[in-house]
């Protein structure tokens, strides 16, 4: 019989099941990356804000507003280019292009979205730049998390919290700008004209944009985002990371000014990469699920470096067979045409030029046509066959249309518009015409159960005409 | 026998479960992410209180806020209702002609005339007024009983065909067969006759149109056109509500068929016969 000893299960023992969240409160750094991460802060909050201010001409009657979706109107605008519902394909065209450009960047220059373009990093680096602000650097908030509960202590919070709302509100308010004339809603929600579903809205996606950067911040990157989860799926060995480059840290260990390095790695195990990373990891220990890839260590291992007067870039942006090229004693050089970024690059090739293919050869009018299924067919009195069917204009220009409608395929048949005095079938701009069609052919004309017949639609002023199949039923002979 | 150690491969902690040699890393996870959990049981159970959610015996838990699918519906209703009364007010301040002269009009009684004749007129007459072969009449060719004006189909929607509604529309065709009006040679003279005039060749000076002259014209009228005002239908035309063919003639002559429709006059408001008159006399044959 086995001797079995009881074991204390990991809770008994002190090991914790779940993770209590330590705040990470980043230091401030000054280098390049951060430069250019304070440029991409202002970019995309510029872009947020203020796209749905543009505006282009469509127009009397048509919405001026250059990037617009118009829920209630189901219609979308881009600029030039009008979309109706039944061509949602270019939204899903433009979405894969996204995902596709998203794959490219990582391959080539690893997680620049996650590290600067993404809007929990812009609104996170905001939100700590307003705790910053109020209360001040790594250091003074840690001390001010310690600090008792205090009157001072309950205004600073209150302070932090109520600019992080504002801004919050501000990027709900820009959301429900796409989807209305952002003049008019704009003052429509300060004047409490706005509908319930706009206020709502602008709480849904104020309120995540205040929880998620305010508080969730790191732990989205890394708990709920997929992307951090399937990223390194696009890397390969040439891809930019952030890399520390061991074979010169190493062996790390702290160090005075002026000291030599001779039989030590240059890392002086300072903590200040770890201190500047916004989401709280050690890049020294690879690169990481956790790591954005924003950079900020790399200014922070510089700026040291610069003080020790050791060269730069023990924490680089390289790729994995540059570090090895480095340890070798050999410069690097990145490469860009790979058969991945070859890959990634094509298929957003053949994207874009279908997509603009099928935008150029759009057409102005589309014709649906629904033969009548009862009765498939009347016969009249005269012993003639007849068919209905709903017969569908859509004029997707912005214009007022006229139209002469014919019918060619079966011999001696003859059309009628129901409630039409005979003259061409008016449609008015961006709408959808319906008109009643009844075709009806002589008995002996139809020697088959169903024929075709081509409804030929033709615009009055322009003489262009839409060729449309259908069929033509008869009995059963 | 294991412990709580550090794995050497992933640098982490075990749990100090242990299973034939395979030991289990523990990974926590965020305690936010227990708090979420507990969050969503706790709106479980807000939901419970405040919609309605057990059943009990007989009946089930209301909720605090008194929802109910039902009242969610009689609300739709009430305002659809709403909605509606400046078009139903609208049609009954109109005549036919009028309504159909207007588009809008027009429109919003097709729309409404189709969901009527779905509910109410489809059962018999098909959908599309397609009719039933040997039963009901066709409603979309251009033979009709009584009438295919607008103010002969609204008549005919609103007092129907041989019922009990003073004004239906009425007529008895004799059993010239049945009961003996007509010998048996007679009535194959006539559906000869019948025949010819279906072609379009009718067979002049033969002994059917002696008969057809004597018998049928008074009704059926000459030439066999028809006659609305005592639903005759056209007989110069293969089209036929009972059985078709001369075979079809033989049998109506010798012991008719007669058709019937309730009085919808009795059942339906005025507006809604006003619809289905539209949409009736839209669905091809209107004269």
């Amino acid at each position: 019989m086995a001797n079995v000893t009881p074991v204390k299960a990991a809770e008994d023992v002190g090991a914790k099941f779940y993770a209590d969240t330590a705040k990470i409160h980043p230091r401030k750094v000054k280098g390049t990356f951060r430069t250019i991460k304070w440029w991409a802060v202002a970019l995309m909050m510029a872009a947020w804000h203020l796209v749905p201010f543009l505006r282009w001409d469509r127009g009397i009657g048509a919405p001026s507003q250059a990037i617009l979706a118009d829920m209630t109107g189901r219609r979308g605008y881009f600029f030039g280019i009008e979309i109706w519902p039944q061509e949602i394909y270019y939204l899903t065209g433009l979405l894969f292009l996204a995902a596709v450009a998203l794959f490219l960047m990582s391959a080539l220059a690893g997680r620049i979205w996650c590290g600067f373009l993404c809007w929990q990093t812009v609104y996170t680096d905001l939100f700590v730049w307003v705790e910053r602000r109020i209360i001040g650097d790594r250091n003074a908030r840690i001390f001010f998390d310690r600090q008792p509960m205090s009157g001072a202590k309950i205004l600073k919070i209150l302070a932090v919290n109520a600019v992080w709302l504002v801004i919050a509100a501000a990027c709900g308010i820009a959301f429900v700008l796409y989807f209305d004339d952002a003049f008019v809603a704009l003052r429509e929600i300060f004047t409490l004209e706005a509908s319930a579903a706009q206020y709502a809205a602008i709480a849904v996606v104020g309120g995540f944009c205040y929880l998620l950067a305010g508080y969730a911040r790191e732990q989205v990157c890394i708990y709920m985002c997929p992307y951090s989860r399937f990223q390194a799926a696009m890397f390969d060995e040439h891809s930019l990371i952030i890399s520390y480059e061991a074979w010169r840290g190493e062996p790390r260990g702290p160090a005075r000014l002026k000291q030599s390095f001779d039989g030590r790695g240059h890392c002086v195990d300072c903590r200040a990469c770890i201190q500047a990373c916004p989401t709280g990891i050690d890049i020294r220990d690879g690169n990481q699920l956790a790591c954005i890839g924003c950079g900020l260590c790399i200014d922070a291992c510089d700026t040291v470096m610069r003080r020790f007067k050791l060269p730069t870039g023990l924490i680089s942006y390289d790729s994995t067979v540059n570090i090895e090229a480095h340890e070798r004693g050999e410069t690097g050089k990145f490469k860009v045409i790979r058969p991945r970024t070859l890959i990634y690059g094509g298929i957003m090739a053949i994207v874009c030029v279908v997509m603009m293919y099928s935008l150029s050869t759009r057409p102005s009018t589309e014709v649906n046509i629904l033969h009548e299924r009862s009765p498939l067919y009347s016969q009249m009195r005269d012993g003639s066959i007849r068919n209905g069917y709903t017969y569908k204009i859509l004029n997707m220009i912005r214009k007022d249309r006229r139209f002469t409608l014919a019918v060619e395929g079966v011999e001696g048949a003859k059309l009628e518009i129901l409630d039409e005095d005979g003259g061409p079938l008016a449609v008015t701009p961006d709408t959808v015409g319906t008109f009643r069609a009844y075709v009806s052919a002589p008995y002996n004309a139809i020697n088959a159960k169903m024929v075709p017949l081509i409804f030929v639609l033709t615009d009055v002023e322009t003489g262009l005409s839409v060729r449309t199949p259908s069929i033509f039923m008869g009995p059963d002979k | 026998m294991a412990s709580i150690e550090k794995d050497h491969v992933s640098g982490q902690m075990t749990t100090g479960h242990e299973w034939d040699g395979i030991k289990e890393l523990n990974t926590p996870l965020p305690r936010w992410w227990v708090y979420v959990f507990w969050a969503t049981v706790i709106w479980a159970i807000a939901y419970w209180v405040a919609y309605p959610s057990w059943p009990t015996i007989s009946d089930y838990s209301r909720g605090m806020f008194g929802w109910s699918s039902r009242g969610t519906l009689e609300n739709d209703l009430a305002d659809q209702k709403k909605s509606r009364s400046a078009w139903v007010s609208k049609l009954d301040g109109a005549t036919l002609d009028e309504i159909v002269a207007d588009k809008a009009l027009f429109n919003y009684a097709m729309v409404g005339g189709k969901v009527a004749f779905n509910e109410n007129c489809a059962a018999c007459h098909g959908a599309g007024g397609v009719g039933a072969k040997g039963a009901y009449p066709n409603l979309t060719d251009d033979v009709w009983l009584w009438g295919g004006t607008l103010g002969d189909i609204q008549q005919t929607i609103a007092h129907g065909v041989r019922n009990d509604d003073p004004m239906s529309r009425n007529s008895q065709m004799p059993k010239f067969g049945a009961d003996g009006i007509l010998t048996a040679d007679q009535i194959g003279a006539v559906a000869d006759y019948v025949m010819s005039l279906n072609a379009k060749a009718p067979a002049a000076g033969t002994p059917g149109e002696a008969v057809f002259a004597e018998n049928c014209v008074v009704c059926h009228g000459e030439g066999g056109v028809g006659n609305k005002d005592v639903g005759a239908p056209p007989l110069n035309t293969p089209i036929r509500t009972f059985t078709s063919g001369r075979d079809g003639v033989v049998a109506q002559a010798t012991n008719p068929k007669h058709g019937s429709m309730p009085s919808w006059g009795q059942r339906l408001d005025a507006t809604t016969i006003k619809m289905l008159t539209v949409y009736v006399h839209s669905l091809g044959g209107g004269q």
